[in-house]
């Protein structure tokens, strides 16, 4: 297979070729790449927020694809499963669309009573230069609620940067609320958007430890509760493409420090515990959390060894959004008994690839912003039987003849906490093992590509 | 109560679209393009674009999607995208290696002006294009039209680039089948082939789209019309363009370069419009109507007739594309059902003409081009309906106001069998009655009192 001139930096194999992995960079002109836009970074990290509206100002077509794709769950309002767009045409395009945002925005408001509103810049508004800014400090004003521009326009930068357009967002929230009354021992959850009802699973825990979570940002969201943020005494941060940004603001302007933690797998998941306990630096907090990491595993772990029986020995390939997952991805896996034969991620920056070279073994592939052609190659090189990936990664790993399991938007078992592991266990589990792979007929001589005929075909007579 | 928030109070809104009943052009184009034989669509705009294509198409498909993107970035926003545009024709000839790379546009390159065919003809001086190699392109703006708009402009960028003729007519005739699954090309096909037609078909997605499992990821699966073909479509002795919104201008713009007549008709979707299709074949071919084929047809007013009782006087609302939606809206008058309300988020008068004429015979039907999701649920919550027929998306409102909900149109992202199951043709028809039968008997199973519980219906 030939990997692209301009790529070759961006594909790295442990113990063979020298570690100089070039990473966040953009996307070769013409590559089949599994990345987003900016728009989109911004749209999945602020969409959890239930009560707000979230208005996409652009074309039809960017609030379709956006509308009610990531299972986050609300335990109470469920404003944000809708899709509102000024669906701008081309009048808009060459007249601007500040009137029609501005009215749109207040029949919104109007219609639904939302706690704030959200506008997303998209691509063509970045272009046609409408003056989202004021037209939201213009309807905030009329209307006394928070309403946020999103300085998300596709192409200015990568996903990456739509994560720090939304922090950006977030910081104009955080900050409005009052703090009396919030507890020495709080922290806020960052970068956990309540997928399949993870957030409950880690607030439970927190709550069995002792200490109040003040807002999850944004899994199961609330503006309120953002707006209260600033009272917390700690952040924890999963999943930090996306929210480290805030984090570090928040640090700067509150004073808040942060804690990076993961939910998945045993070792990552009770970290998170025990380092919140250490921080607190309370014994009986610190008690309670044994207790509980005891309690969970031991109910859990003997049938995670019957599925570890029927796993051990298999490889792995992962390939998702942000590097920060794989690491844990590779744990969790390994106490399974599987081998990470290949890894990558669309965000990873050098110091995430740095991590994951000494987190796996040798020969191990690791690749930033890959395609479905390297993928599908090197699955087929490391005789993989998991493909751990995304919406457009699973059809590939079917084609190829191995399990899957979505470990992003499209999951629908919570992964998180320690009864995510075991979920995850039994996902890899009834995928990698199911009887449809053995009906996959054994690999023949391709048939040559061109003039290949159909059976209705025909040739013309002249 | 996901849809709670409808109101029943009707007001008119310029400014704002609620739960849009259409998307953008762009991913019309990139699906008709994945119908020709070793093609990578390419999508000229940021890379998000490219990113949400692909996701839509392969939830509807789950099927791998594969097509590439100029990955635009600021500094393309402010020279424009020809740098990007050529850089990426060097990078996928050299790499994966297609017959043809179909350039689409996005809102982002169409409001900076790109040129696209000086773009292509500078790539073609820069010897940038193999030879027997092609690169294709139309313009899909997303503030214009909708999704059905891009599908349309990319099939008739393919007469545009393709179709030639030689002076020579062939004995084939062509046909455009519009915005149908793979299915419906597969049975197109099937259908022509039972008449003895030999045709040109495209796009064709069977067998792109609908690839079996082998154990091999196909880059380029082995379905698509070839070059060949589109290439001799201006020799067919005519064609016939199923949908007039998503295959009219392909045809005309044969006809303008090759000469070569055209029919428009409706999809052929239900009795009457299969009829058409059939008929319009039948004397462009100068074939006769094989028995086969009016079996097929009988067994189809067979079961009409059989269970007519079952479709009586009931009220249907629709949501989607306009094609799919004036045929079937025929098909339900057909079946003695009423289509009353009727909601397409994609422009153009020509739909509410063409529903005044397949609906005149149902005084309450109302229905409108340009419109969203939310407005068919107020309409919904002001008088009921016994049956919801739409993509997907209709399932919130199918579960609010528990109504009996078929899955028809694009997308579809939570059923599958219509990459397998056509809709087209008389046996698509009877798929579509044995679906419309199930649902509203199924509803009557669970809704009707125990005394009335009835064994043989």
């Amino acid at each position: 297979m030939k990997v692209l001139e301009g790529r070759k930096k961006q594909v790295f194999r442990k113990g063979e070729t020298p570690f100089e992995i070039d990473c966040e960079k953009q996307s070769l002109a013409g590559s089949v790449s599994q990345r987003a836009c900016v728009f989109c970074g911004s749209r999945v990290v602020l969409y959890p927020i239930a009560d707000a509206v979230h208005l996409v100002h652009g074309p039809a077509g960017c609030a379709a694809y956006t509308w009610d794709i990531r299972g986050a769950l609300s335990s109470g309002p469920e404003l944000h499963r809708l899709s509102f767009t000024t669906d701008l045409r081309e009048q808009e395009v060459i007249h601007g669309g500040e009137s029609k945002l501005y009215q749109g925005l207040i029949q919104l408001i109007d219609r639904y009573h939302p706690k704030a509103a959200f506008v997303y810049g998209t691509c063509i508004v970045g272009v046609i230069g409408d003056d989202v800014e004021a037209v939201c400090k213009k309807v905030s004003a009329l209307k006394g609620i928070p309403v946020i521009p999103v300085h998300s326009e596709g192409f200015k930068g990568t996903k990456k940067d739509g994560y720090k357009a939304a922090c950006t967002a977030l910081m104009r929230l955080i900050g409005r609320g009052r703090t009396e009354g919030i507890s020495k021992y709080s922290v806020n959850i960052l970068g956990d958007y309540n997928l399949a009802g993870e957030i409950w699973i880690i607030k439970d825990y927190y709550r069995r430890m002792g200490v109040e979570v003040v807002a999850g940002i944004t899994g199961d969201g609330r503006v309120e509760e953002i707006e209260r943020a600033h009272g917390a005494a700690l952040n924890l941060v999963q999943c930090s493409g996306s929210m480290n940004y805030l984090a570090q603001l928040m640090k700067e302007k509150y004073g808040i420090p942060s804690l990076q933690v993961s939910y998945f797998g045993f070792e990552d998941m009770a970290e998170a515990l025990y380092g919140v306990a250490r921080h607190f630096n309370d014994a009986e907090m610190m008690k309670r959390t044994q207790e509980l990491v005891r309690d969970e595993i031991q109910a859990i772990y003997p049938k995670l060894l019957e599925y570890r029986k029927a796993l051990a020995g298999k490889k792995a390939a992962i390939y998702v959004g942000g590097a920060f997952k794989a690491f844990s991805l590779v744990k969790a896996l390994r106490l399974l008994g599987m081998d990470v034969a290949v890894v990558g991620s669309q965000t990873g920056s050098k110091q995430d690839y740095q991590l994951l070279k000494e987190l796996c073994d040798e020969g191990t592939i690791i690749v930033d912003d890959s395609n479905p052609l390297e993928l599908s190659h090197f699955i087929r090189e490391k005789n993989v039987s998991l493909f751990i990936g995304g919406v457009k990664e699973r059809p590939i790993a079917y084609k190829l003849g191995i399990g899957f399991c979505d470990h992003n938007h499209e999951r629908k078992v919570a992964l998180a906490g320690f009864v995510g592991m075991l979920n995850f266990a039994e996902e890899v589990y009834q995928s990698v093992m199911s009887p449809v792979w053995q009906f996959i007929p054994r690999p023949k001589q391709s048939v040559p590509m061109g003039g290949v005929q159909d059976e209705y075909s025909r040739t013309a007579n002249p | 109560m996901l849809l709670r928030h409808t109101d029943k109070e009707i007001k008119e809104r310029v400014a704002l679209t609620v739960n849009p009943a259409k998307t953008c052009q762009p991913v019309g184009a990139m699906y008709a393009a994945l119908g020709i034989h070793n093609c990578l669509p390419h999508s000229h705009g940021s890379q998000g674009c490219c990113a949400y294509h692909r996701s839509t198409l392969t939830r509807h498909y789950k099927e791998p999607v594969m097509a590439s993107t100029s990955s635009f970035t600021e500094g393309a926003s402010v020279f424009g995208g020809q740098a990007n545009l050529l850089e990426a024709i060097n990078n996928i000839f050299s790499v994966y290696n297609p017959d043809v790379i179909a350039v689409h546009t996005t809102c982002l390159s169409e409001v900076i002006g790109d040129d696209i065919p000086q773009i292509l003809a500078k790539a073609k001086e820069d010897g940038r294009i193999p030879e027997g190699k092609y690169v294709i392109h139309c313009n899909t703006p997303s503030f214009v039209g909708s999704h059905v708009t891009g599908f349309s402009n990319m099939v008739k960028g393919m007469v545009q680039y393709f179709a030639e003729s030689s002076g020579n007519k062939l004995n084939q005739v062509n046909i455009i089948p519009g915005w149908v699954e793979p299915s419906d090309m597969r049975e197109i096909k099937r259908l022509a082939w039972e008449m003895g037609i030999s045709t040109v078909v495209f796009p064709d997605t069977s067998d792109v789209l609908d690839a079996p499992l082998t154990g091999k990821h196909q880059f380029y699966p082995k379905g698509g019309v070839t070059i060949e073909a589109l290439k001799s479509a201006g020799d067919s002795i005519g064609t016939i363009a199923l949908g007039h919104f998503a295959s009219a201008a392909a045809a005309e713009a044969l006809d303008a370069k090759c000469n070569v007549k055209y029919e428009i008709l409706d999809l052929p979707y239900g009795l009457l419009a299969t009829d058409r299709f059939i008929d319009s074949l039948r004397r462009m071919a100068k074939v006769v109507v094989p028995e086969s084929i009016n079996a097929e047809r009988g067994r189809l007013i067979d079961a009409i007739s059989d269970m007519q009782s079952y479709f009586y006087g009931k009220r249907v609302a629709l949501f989607g594309d306009p094609d799919q939606l004036i045929a079937l809206s025929e098909f339900l008058v057909t079946l003695n059902m009423r289509p009353v309300y009727v909601v397409t988020g994609t422009p153009g008068k020509k739909f509410e003409e063409e529903m005044s004429r397949v609906l005149h015979e149902i005084p309450e039907a109302k229905f409108k081009q340009a419109g969203d999701i939310y407005l068919l649920h107020q309409w919904i919550k002001n008088e009921p309906v016994d049956l919801l027929m739409g993509n997907t998306y209709g399932k919130y409102i199918a579960r609010d106001e528990d109504i009996p909900f078929i899955r028809i149109g694009f997308p579809i992202l939570d059923r599958i069998g219509h990459s397998y199951f056509p809709l087209v043709g008389y046996t698509g028809a009877l798929r579509l009655v044995e679906k419309i039968l199930g649902a509203i008997m199924d509803r009557q199973d669970r809704d009707c009192p125990e005394e009335g519980f009835e064994l043989v219906m």
